[in-house]
């Protein structure tokens, strides 16, 4: 392998918290694929019947494990907000340094805010119908 | 004065070999995945998530299966997308990078149509 430098050059910026959402992207994004298999073993896992749904569902209500939940909620939240930031970019709009910053804000706030709505409403479902 | 020959030019592709394609589709999917990531989730988070009987109900449905089943294309395609430029960006050693590529690709189409099996399941039997 060469020495010459490659992308992305991490090094050679000053810190600015938009760096730290740019790479949460990136983070969150990744984390959520993860998600997307967790999502397709209980998909698997309600097709392959009753016991078998009925296993997955006691894994997936451990404290512990609906913190991991919670973790993947906010991931994807996340990932779903500034992804939206994204693609206002992609169209050429909000490029201004003080617009990203404004951004950036607004994601995090509505990334939050989310993220609380779908664990507390994700924890009233994951009581419901138990048998 | 470009440095590209005209052919060069005229196909519109960087070094990578195949122009904007993987771009324009991440952007593609993302679209999609607004309003099928919206209403899965407002739906999902509605619904009676330990009865057996109640999801196997709902998901079952032909108007829910059908959005369901794009849903997951959708979603492994966009998240394959998204973890091959992370390796590319991360993972500089040939050997590794060409693996992990690999195992990238085969676990998404895995996923894609073990997700798509399981609903199909669902809405048929």
């Amino acid at each position: 392998m060469n020495s010459r430098p490659l992308s992305p050059h991490l090094g050679v910026y000053k810190f600015m918290y938009t760096m730290v959402l740019s790479i949460l992207h990136r983070l969150t994004g990744v984390v959520s694929t993860v998600g997307f298999l967790l999502f397709t073993w209980w998909l698997m896992a309600l097709a392959s019947g009753s016991a078998a749904y009925a296993a997955a569902m006691r894994g997936l209500s451990t404290p512990l494990v609906k913190l991991l939940l919670a973790g993947f909620a906010f991931s994807f939240v996340y990932h779903f907000c500034n992804g939206i930031r994204h693609l206002v970019w992609d169209s050429g709009r909000a490029l201004e340094r003080a617009q990203a910053r404004r951004g950036g804000l607004i994601v995090v706030v509505a990334a939050l805010a989310l993220t609380a709505l779908v664990v507390w409403l994700g924890c009233a479902a994951l009581t419901r119908g138990a048998p | 004065m470009s440095l590209r020959t005209p052919l060069g030019r005229v196909l519109g592709r960087g070094s990578a070999g195949d122009g904007v394609g993987h771009w324009w589709m991440q952007r593609v999917t993302a679209i999609a995945l607004v309003p099928l990531t919206l209403w899965f989730v407002i739906a999902l988070l509605g619904h009676p998530l330990q009865s057996y009987e109640g999801m196997r109900g709902w998901l079952g449905q032909p108007w829910v299966a059908v959005p369901t089943i794009l849903l997951i294309v959708t979603l492994a395609w966009h998240s394959k997308l998204g973890v091959q430029v992370v390796i590319e960006d991360y993972v500089h050693a040939k050997g590794a990078k060409t693996t992990s590529l690999l195992l990238s690709t085969f676990v998404h189409f895995a996923a894609a149509v073990a997700a798509v099996f399981a609903v199909l399941v669902l809405a048929l039997t």
